[in-house]
C-alpha cells in the first residue's frame, strides 16, 4: 500500500509522460525517416533534454520551496556544480585530442602554464567517481551552508539573500583564472562519454532517455519524502516552524535532509545537462539563473513537484520560442510571468487547472497543498 | 607616530646654522671652479682679445652684471672652444636674454658676421634681432652663418638651459629645474645648483635645491662622509617614491656611515610610505562605501522599512542614471551654457521621475502582496526585466555617455595620496542624502505616518492615517531616493540598461547586514563594507577580497540573524 500510496493519480500521468518520452523520443529519432512528421528531429532532442534537466531542477527547487518553506535563491549554484563534475570528467575524456595534446592537462591548463594536475582534478578521469562527485560536491556544500544557517534559525528572506550571496560568491569565484576550472571559457570542448562520441545521435538519444529517468527518479524521491511522515512534518516547518519546534521536533534536521537532497538532486541536473549543451562556464552560477528557476515552479504550481517540471517545461519552451521569434519581447515576456503569476496564479497552472476541475465537479477531492497566505508570527 | 612624523621635517632644512654657512661657502668655491674651468677652456682658444675680457671679470661678477658683450664676443669667433666658454658665461649670466640665446644656439638661430664678429639672433619667424638687445635689425648684413655647434659645445648647452632655469626669476621654473636635476642627478649640475643655493631666497624652492643637491653629492665620491650622510638623511625627509630610488641605488662602494643613514632613511620612508598606502586604501574603502550608501539608502525604506523585498531596486537607481543622460542630452542640444548645472537640474528629475515609477509598481502590484515577501520577490524581480527591457528598447543596448561638469572633474594630492574630486563630491553627497532621509523620517509628519503604519498598520489606520496612501509615498520615498542615487552614480559607472544590476547584491548585503530597519545600521555596514573590502583587496586581490566579504557576510549572518543592530522588541515579530 505504501509503496503504491507515493504515487497519486496526478503522478501516475506525469510518470507515464516521461518515461514514454524516454522510449518514444528516442525511437522516433533514430528508427523514424526524417521526412515523417512524427520523428523527432537532431535539433530538438538535445533541446528536450535540456528541458527535462530544467524539469529536474525545477522538482529540486520545489521540494524546498514547496514543501519546506525556504526559498532557495541559489540552486543554481548545486546545479552548476554538478555541471562542473560532470564537465571535469568529460575534460579529462578528450585526453591528447585536444589542442595542445597534453594527455593529461586540459587545454586551458597548458594555456595557463600549469605543471601538474592540480589534487582537486584528480580521479575525475574515472566515471564513477565523477558521478559520486556529482552528488557529493552539492551535497557537501548544501550540508554545511544548511548546517550553519538552520541552526542559527536564519530564516525566510535573510536565508534567500545569503543562498544569493553563497552562488554570487561562486560565481566571482570560478571567473578566476587561478581557481582552476577554466576562468570564464568555463569546461568545452567536449569529445566523449563512457567511450561513446558525444555529437552521435545515439549518444544523444541516450542522453535524453537518462534525463528522462533522472527526473522520473528525482520525482519518486521527492514524492516519498514528502508524502512519509517525515513530510508531514516537513509541511508543518512550512507553515509554522515555531510550533513545530515547540512540539519537540528538531526542526534544522528536517530542514537540513530536504535541503541536501534537493541540492544532489541539482546537482544531477546540471551533471546531466553539461554532456547535452556541451559547455559549463562560471555563467551558471549568475544570481539571475537561480530567481528564474524559482519563477518555473511558481509558474507550474508551488508544492506539487509535478508542477515544477511543468512549468520549467512551459517557460523554457515559452523562452526558446520568444528568443527565436521575437528577441526584443522575451524579457517583457518573462518580467510580466513573474508580476501575472504572483497576482493572480499563486498556486500556478496546476492550481489553476484544479480550481477548473473542482469547481466544475464540486468534488471534495484533497486540494494540493494550500499556499501559506501570510506567514504565521514566529 | 609623532615622532616619526616630525623628525624628518626638521630635516629638510640645515639641521645647524653652521651647516647652512658652511654649504654656502662651499657653494662659493665651486663657483670658482667653474669660471677657472671656463678659463682654461678659453685659452686654449685663439682670440687674446677675448681672454683680456674674460679674465677682467671677478669670478662672481656675471651673477649680477648684465652685460652680454663678453660671451657675444666668445659667440662671435665661431670656435667651438669659445662656443662653449661662452655657454659658460651664459649659463651664470641674470640677464633674461641669455636663455633666448642659448636656445638660439641649439637651434642654429644664433647667426655671426665674419666680418664684424656681431651677433644675430633670427627669431623663430624669420626677422632677425640683435642678440645682445633683441632689438630688430632692419637691413641685416650679408653673408651671416650660423654659430655652429659639435657634440661638446651641445653637452654645454644643455647645461646652460638648466643652469638658467635654475637661476631663472621665476620661482615655478626653479622648482621644475631642481626637480629636473633631483631626477637626472647630474654631476656636472653641481656647481650651478651651488650657485643656484646661494642665492635662493624662496624656502620652498631652497628646499627643493638642497634635495636636488642631495641626491647627486650621496652618491658622489669626491665629497666627505659626513657630508654624504646629511645629504642622505636630506633624502630621506621626502619621504616618498623617488627619494627611495635614490636612497636603494646608493654605489656598493660608499662608505658604511653613508650606507647605514640610507638604510635608515629607507626604512622610515617604507614605513611612511605603508601608511600613506593604507590611508589611500581607507579613502577608497569611503569612496566605495559611499557608492554602498547610495545604493542601499533607497532599499533601506522600501525593504528595511517597508519589509517589500524590492529586486526593481536597482532598475530605480538605472533609472536615476538615465534621467541624467537625458537632461544632459537636452541640455547639450537646446541650453549648453547650463551645463555645469545639469546635475542639480537632474536631481529633482531624477527623484520625481522614479518616485512616480516606484508609486505606479506600488499601487499595481505590490500592495497585493503585502505580507507574503517572497512572493514580493519574484514580482519586483519580474519589474525588474521589464524595466531593463524598456531601457534597453528605447535607448539601445550601449553605454550612454554622462558628462561630469568641471567641478566634478580633477584630483588633489594630499601627501602621498590622490584623492579625485567626483569620489569627495559622491561621499559628501551619499551622506547629504542620508541625513535628509533621516530627518525626513524623525522629523516630518510623513516620517511619523510611515513609522506609525510599519509598526502598527492597523492601529496607525484606526487613528486615521490612510494606510495606502501612506504606502505608496513610502515605496515611493525610497524609490526616489534610488534614482538620485543614479544621478551620482552616473558620474562613476557606465549608464546602460545592466546599471541596476550591479548594485542589487550589494544593496541588499548592505541593508541585511546593518540590520534591516535601521538606518544607521545601513550607513555603518555601507562603509564598514566599503572600508573592509578596499583593505582586503591589497593582499587578496580585488575579485578574492569580494569573496571573502561576502562569505563573511554569510557567516556573520549566522551569528546574528538580524544584521549588525537588529530591532528589538514587538517589532521583530511583525
Amino acid at each position: 500500500m505504501r509503496g503504491l500510496g507515493i504515487i497519486d493519480r496526478k503522478g501516475a500521468v506525469f510518470l507515464a509522460i516521461v518515461l514514454g518520452a524516454a522510449v518514444l523520443v528516442p525511437a522516433s529519432n533514430l528508427g523514424l525517416a526524417e521526412t515523417n512528421p512524427l520523428h523527432v528531429s537532431d535539433y530538438l532532442v538535445p533541446l528536450l533534454g535540456k528541458y527535462v534537466c530544467y524539469a529536474l531542477l525545477a522538482v529540486a527547487v520545489d521540494l524546498v520551496w514547496g514543501y519546506c518553506g525556504v526559498l532557495s535563491l541559489g540552486h543554481g549554484a548545486f546545479f552548476a556544480l554538478g555541471g562542473y563534475a560532470m564537465g571535469m570528467y568529460l575534460m579529462r575524456q578528450i585526453g591528447p585530442r585536444g589542442v595542445y595534446g597534453n594527455p593529461v592537462l586540459p587545454d586551458f591548463m597548458v594555456f595557463l602554464n600549469y605543471k601538474e594536475l592540480p589534487w582537486f582534478w584528480w580521479g575525475f578521469d574515472v566515471f564513477p567517481f565523477a558521478l559520486l562527485m556529482v552528488f557529493l560536491v552539492p551535497g557537501a556544500l548544501a550540508f554545511l551552508f544548511g548546517w550553519f544557517a538552520f541552526r542559527s534559525r536564519v530564516t525566510g528572506v535573510y536565508l534567500s539573500i545569503i543562498t544569493q550571496a553563497m552562488t554570487f560568491a561562486l560565481m566571482l569565484a570560478f571567473f578566476r583564472n587561478d581557481m582552476g576550472f577554466g576562468g570564464n571559457n568555463g569546461l568545452t570542448d567536449f569529445k566523449d562519454i563512457l567511450g561513446f562520441s558525444i555529437s552521435a545521435d545515439g549518444t544523444r538519444t541516450a542522453l535524453f532517455a537518462a534525463s528522462a529517468l533522472a527526473l522520473a527518479g528525482g520525482y519518486l524521491v521527492c514524492r516519498a519524502l514528502v508524502t512519509s511522515k517525515y513530510g508531514k512534518v516537513l509541511v508543518a516547518v512550512r507553515d509554522a516552524e515555531s510550533r513545530t519546534r515547540f512540539l519537540g521536533y528538531r526542526v534544522e534536521n528536517y530542514k537540513l535532509l530536504c535541503w541536501v537532497v534537493s541540492a544532489m538532486l541539482a546537482g544531477l541536473a546540471g551533471a546531466l545537462y553539461v554532456p547535452q549543451v556541451g559547455i559549463i562556464n562560471p555563467g551558471e552560477f549568475a544570481p539571475a539563473n537561480s530567481i528564474e528557476m524559482v519563477i518555473w515552479v511558481a509558474v507550474g504550481g508551488r508544492g506539487t513537484l509535478v508542477g515544477a517540471a511543468l512549468g520549467a517545461l512551459i517557460v523554457n519552451a515559452g523562452k526558446t520560442w520568444f528568443t527565436g521569434m521575437l528577441p526584443e519581447a522575451w524579457l517583457f515576456a518573462l518580467g510580466a510571468l513573474f508580476v501575472l503569476v504572483t497576482l493572480f496564479l499563486p498556486r500556478g497552472v496546476l492550481g489553476l487547472w484544479a480550481s477548473l476541475t473542482e469547481g466544475r465537479r464540486k468534488t471534495t477531492a484533497p486540494a494540493p497543498p494550500a499556499m501559506p497566505a501570510a506567514k504565521p508570527a514566529e | 607616530m609623532n615622532d616619526q612624523a616630525s623628525q624628518p621635517f626638521s630635516r629638510t632644512h640645515c639641521e645647524k646654522p653652521k651647516d647652512c654657512a658652511r654649504t654656502a661657502r662651499s657653494a662659493r668655491r665651486l663657483l670658482g671652479y667653474v669660471f677657472l674651468l671656463a678659463a682654461l677652456t678659453f685659452l686654449s682658444g685663439v682670440q687674446p682679445a677675448a681672454i683680456g675680457a674674460a679674465s677682467a671679470q671677478p669670478a662672481s661678477a656675471p651673477l649680477a652684471g648684465a652685460d652680454l658683450a663678453p660671451a657675444l664676443a666668445l659667440l662671435g669667433t665661431d670656435s667651438y672652444g669659445d662656443t662653449d666658454a661662452a655657454l659658460g658665461r651664459l649659463a651664470v649670466s641674470t640677464n633674461t636674454r641669455a636663455a633666448d640665446i642659448v636656445e638660439a644656439i641649439r637651434d642654429g638661430r644664433l647667426l655671426f658676421d665674419p666680418q664684424s664678429k656681431a651677433v644675430f639672433l633670427r627669431m623663430p619667424d624669420g626677422a632677425v634681432t640683435d642678440a645682445a638687445t633683441g632689438a630688430a635689425v632692419g637691413a641685416p648684413p650679408a653673408g651671416l652663418r650660423p654659430v655652429r655647434v659639435n657634440n661638446r659645445v651641445r653637452r654645454a648647452i644643455d647645461a646652460a638651459a638648466g643652469a638658467l632655469a635654475l637661476l631663472s626669476p621665476d620661482n615655478q621654473k626653479r622648482l621644475a629645474a631642481a626637480a629636473a636635476v633631483f631626477k637626472s642627478r647630474d654631476v656636472s649640475a653641481l656647481p650651478i645648483l651651488d650657485a643656484a643655493l646661494a642665492k635662493e631666497g624662496d624656502p620652498k624652492v631652497k628646499t627643493a635645491l638642497e634635495q636636488a643637491r642631495a641626491a647627486i653629492i650621496v652618491a658622489s665620491q669626491s665629497v666627505s662622509e659626513p657630508e654624504r650622510v646629511s645629504a642622505a638623511r636630506l633624502i630621506a625627509a621626502r619621504g616618498d617614491q623617488d627619494a627611495l630610488a635614490i636612497l636603494s641605488s646608493l654605489p656598493p662602494n660608499s662608505p658604511d656611515a653613508v650606507k647605514a643613514a640610507a638604510a635608515d632613511g629607507i626604512e622610515a620612508i617604507n614605513r611612511s610610505l605603508a601608511m600613506w598606502a593604507v590611508a589611500q586604501n581607507v579613502w577608497y574603502g569611503l569612496s566605495l562605501g559611499s557608492v554602498l550608501l547610495l545604493a542601499a539608502i533607497g532599499l533601506a525604506i522600501t525593504f528595511g522599512v517597508m519589509g517589500v523585498i524590492n529586486m526593481a531596486h536597482g532598475e530605480m537607481v538605472m533609472l536615476g542614471a538615465y534621467t541624467t543622460y537625458v537632461v544632459q542630452e537636452i541640455i547639450r542640444t537646446s541650453a549648453p551654457f547650463l551645463f555645469g548645472w545639469s546635475l542639480a537640474i537632474a536631481l529633482p528629475l531624477a527623484f520625481l521621475f522614479t518616485a512616480i515609477v516606484g508609486i505606479i509598481i506600488e499601487r499595481t502590484v505590490i500592495r497585493f502582496l503585502y505580507g507574503r515577501p517572497l512572493e514580493t520577490l519574484l514580482a519586483t524581480w519580474g519589474i525588474s526585466l521589464i524595466l531593463q527591457q524598456a531601457v534597453r528598447s528605447v535607448f539601445g543596448p550601449t553605454n550612454k555617455e554622462v558628462g561630469a561638469p568641471s567641478w566634478m572633474s580633477g584630483a588633489f594630492d594630499i601627501g602621498q595620496m590622490s584623492i579625485t574630486y567626483n569620489r569627495l563630491w559622491i561621499i559628501v553627497f551619499s551622506l547629504l542624502v542620508f541625513f535628509a532621509l533621516l530627518l525626513v523620517l524623525k522629523r516630518t509628519a510623513l516620517g511619523l505616518y510611515v513609522r506609525a503604519v510599519t509598526q502598527n498598520r492597523r492601529m496607525a489606520g484606526a487613528m486615521g492615517i490612510r494606510t495606502g496612501r501612506i504606502d505608496a509615498l513610502t515605496f515611493g520615498l525610497g524609490s526616489g531616493i534610488a534614482g538620485i542615487a543614479g544621478v551620482a552614480l552616473s558620474q562613476i559607472d557606465n549608464v546602460s540598461p545592466n546599471l541596476g544590476q550591479g548594485y542589487i547584491i550589494d544593496s541588499f548585503m548592505v541593508v541585511v547586514f546593518g540590520g534591516v530597519g535601521n538606518l544607521w545600521g545601513t550607513l555603518v555596514a555601507a562603509f564598514g563594507l566599503g572600508v573592509a573590502n578596499k583593505l582586503l583587496e591589497p593582499f587578496a586581490g580585488a575579485v578574492l577580497g569580494k569573496i571573502l566579504i561576502l562569505v563573511l557576510i554569510i557567516l556573520f549572518i549566522q551569528k546574528r540573524p538580524r544584521g549588525l543592530f537588529a530591532l528589538k522588541g514587538r517589532a521583530v515579530e511583525a
